[in-house]
């Protein structure tokens, strides 16, 4: 189906809660309605923001098994779900992350050093030893914090979106959740009162194929499309191949204008492939073969963009080397750096008193009262 | 000064809110064209419009859930849970998100919302429109609970509430919002306007957290309550004669530990009365915090009274009631000598 306009009634584009919207092809040329014509400067910047979130994750699974971090939860092979939808957005949008979303906050570029204080919980993290590890927030960065619990951010995002229209605010919220947790009732929330209030905001259902053991028919989606969830609740719904980059790209840009220009919501489906563990605790071949992700008919999203840019004559496995061997050398000086802020075993610690703080505005007198105790248990 | 009842005073605080500050929304089921199911916003969406005094579909979870999005972008949602016995669905949102998204993110985050819901029997509600489940929220780290006794105390209350950057969750005992009821169904009704806490200011002012109201002064025993049951105490303990100090906690969380503890080790006696159920209930933490304070002050055991550990039975409204016979039952054991 043909790229409609922005303001197209819903009804009229329910089609495309069915089908999967595509721009590269098997050949790795970019063709079709949705072809967003992306300038190959700005597509070099996002392979560059899916090969340092690979090698991030990469490094920082490495790490866990070394005991260095407690837990940590890989994005390998979803790189294109938030790379590309987070450059589809403004810097103003507030963005609603999953846990597995690692490539919104590389995109928006916060520092390496900074994601990582916040895993080894040290004397710089962000969320002063209080969060498990990828539960980062940014508020300069309007990233959301991450919340541990699933879904309960969809109806927030919602929500915030109903406050910027109400404040005559052309920002809009965008939010991913994973198809496993889109069964929770926040999702069902989230997609009614994002139609009863046409809240400029994009929701993302991440179809990565797996809960953590079970597929995503458990979730209700077999022989059907997450996707069309939206049009059920009478918003559009676009269902995309989450490993093509430049339909990612394409279909966040279309539904993000559609929110801005007051047209309304998109349930967006991004169908793509966990090719990791679910995280560092999970032992995937329990439940599916092991080699399974390199049979996925959607191919790797790092290599697809790269593929791409080196038929249009603007990459190289060269330059690709190059790049990799680059930003590998940035996470590990990265990595040197967090650790001199401390780690979880070894100090410098972060001052358990902050356990005390920021649990109200003010502290009230049984918490002091608390914290006094706990300092004398310290002491003996 | 003027002459309202309960429901009048907390339609005058989001008013007064509404006016002075335009980052305020009120938001819940039929509390905007229709002005809410106890009257409590009417004429508010008349006045402020659409966008700001919102009817939403009857989805709790939604309801909570986008409020802490409207907050964290900006505004002081009031939302409206028709219930209390309807809070349920958006516990989650209460619990994991909006008591701790100021601690997760080490202040980078907060939401300031305001969750105003009616408590309370005594109106034939019910087991579903009676509860009072307010212990299960003070047991929340990072929410502070509040629960008005009086029209004066319900305006001022709201005000700090809305203006507070923490979470609050309001109890509104509903019995009380047409007068001071002291748990006697059969006498006739009382209007708020025979009562000096009916006397309201129009305009702004603020009753603090964290500060309880010591509504009578006496010399022979404590009585630690909130909500209807400062009423209820009242009457039994003046129809057995008692000298009682009666205060009204208002603030569950903060609490006003000084208050309570100066209290008891000025008459050494001591019954604490809610409407909730007794296990693992409020007046649980209230009596150890009074064993641990004032232990060497007490001359007797502390009493507690509630309302029994059952569901709230429809056709037993009054034998479930902590009414003034089981309060009398309590301060009588309280008085007994050492």
């Amino acid at each position: 189906m043909a790229r409609p306009e922005v303001t197209a009634k819903t009804r009229d584009i329910a089609a495309l809660a069915l089908e999967l919207v595509r721009v590269l092809d098997d050949r790795h040329d970019a063709v079709g309605p949705w072809h967003p014509h992306l300038d190959p400067a700005e597509m070099q910047i996002g392979l560059r923001h899916m090969l340092l979130t690979r090698l991030y994750d990469e490094r920082m699974q490495r790490t866990q098994r070394a005991g260095k971090i407690s837990f940590y939860i890989r994005s390998l092979g979803e790189e294109a779900v938030s790379v590309a939808q987070c450059m589809a957005l403004r810097p103003g949008d507030m963005l609603f992350p999953g846990y597995r979303n690692q490539g919104l906050h590389i995109a928006r570029g916060l520092p390496l050093v900074d994601l990582m204080c916040q895993l080894l919980s040290n004397t710089r993290d962000m969320c002063k030893g209080r969060q498990l590890p990828v539960m980062y927030h940014s508020a300069a960065g309007n990233l959301f914090t991450i919340s541990g619990n699933l879904a309960t951010q969809f109806p927030q995002a919602v929500g915030w979106a109903m406050a910027a229209a109400i404040k005559g605010q052309d920002h809009i919220a965008s939010t991913w959740i994973g198809e496993g947790s889109s069964a929770e009732a926040d999702f069902h929330h989230a997609l009614l009162f994002a139609s009863v209030y046409q809240a400029p905001v994009v929701l993302n259902v991440v179809n990565n194929q797996w809960a953590i053991s079970t597929f995503q028919g458990y979730a209700g989606g077999e022989q059907r499309s997450f996707a069309a969830r939206g049009p059920g609740y009478g918003i559009a719904g676009l269902r995309v191949d989450g490993n093509d980059f430049l339909a990612v790209h394409a279909v966040t840009q279309w539904a993000a204008e559609r929110a801005r220009t007051g047209a309304g919501p998109t349930l967006i489906e991004l169908v793509t492939y966990r090719a990791a563990a679910h995280s560092t605790s999970d032992d995937p071949t329990r439940y599916r073969a092991k080699d399974d992700h390199l049979h996925w008919p959607l191919g790797d999203p790092v290599e697809r963009l790269k593929q791409h840019l080196i038929r249009l004559g603007e990459w190289s496995e060269e330059r690709h080397l190059a790049l990799s061997a680059e930003l590998d050398a940035l996470v590990v000086a990265s990595w040197k750096e967090a650790v001199t802020y401390g780690t979880l075993n070894e100090g410098p610690r972060l001052n358990p008193d902050l356990m005390f703080e920021d649990v109200f505005k003010e502290m009230p007198e049984h918490l002091k009262r608390q914290r006094a105790l706990m300092r004398a248990e310290k002491k003996a | 000064m003027a002459q309202m009842n309960m429901i009048q005073a907390l339609n005058s605080a989001m008013d007064a809110m509404l006016e002075s500050d335009p980052t305020v929304i009120l938001m819940g089921e039929d509390i905007g064209y229709f002005g809410g199911v106890f009257r409590a916003t009417e004429g508010l969406q008349r006045k402020y419009g659409e966008q700001r005094v919102i009817d939403t579909p009857i989805a709790e979870g939604a309801i909570i859930g986008a409020a802490i999005g409207m907050a964290v972008g900006g505004l002081r949602p009031v939302a409206e849970i028709q219930f209390a016995d309807y809070i349920y669905p958006g516990f989650d949102q209460i619990v994991s998100e909006l008591a701790r998204l100021r601690y997760r993110s080490a202040g980078d985050f907060f939401a300031p919302v305001t969750i105003r819901t009616p408590c309370g029997g005594g109106i034939r509600g019910g087991q579903t429109h009676s509860q009072s489940p307010e212990g299960i929220f003070t047991h929340v780290s990072g929410i502070k609970v509040i629960m008005p006794s009086n029209p004066y105390d319900a305006k001022g209350l709201l005000i700090t509430a809305i203006e507070d950057d923490d979470p609050v969750v309001f109890f509104e005992p509903k019995r009380l919002y047409n007068g001071p009821f002291d748990g006697d169904p059969n006498k006739a009704a009382v209007p708020w306007s025979t009562h000096p806490k009916g006397e309201v200011p129009e305009g702004v002012y603020r009753v603090p957290f964290g500060k309880a109201d010591v509504v009578r002064n006496g010399s022979d025993l404590t009585i630690i309550t909130y909500g209807t049951m400062v009423f209820v105490a009242t009457l039994a303990a003046a129809s057995l004669g008692v000298d009682a100090e009666i205060i009204d906690l208002r603030s569950l969380v903060p609490l006003d530990v000084d208050t309570i503890c100066s209290s008891v080790k000025k008459t050494g006696r001591c019954v604490v009365a809610h409407e909730a159920t007794r296990f693992s209930g409020f007046g649980a933490e209230l009596l150890a915090i009074i064993q641990e304070e004032c232990f060497w002050d007490l001359e007797a055991p502390i009493q507690r009274v509630a309302g029994w550990d059952t569901p709230y039975p429809h056709a037993f409204e009054w034998e479930y009631f902590p009414g003034p016979a089981r309060v009398g039952t309590a301060i009588k054991a309280a008085m007994e000598p050492a």
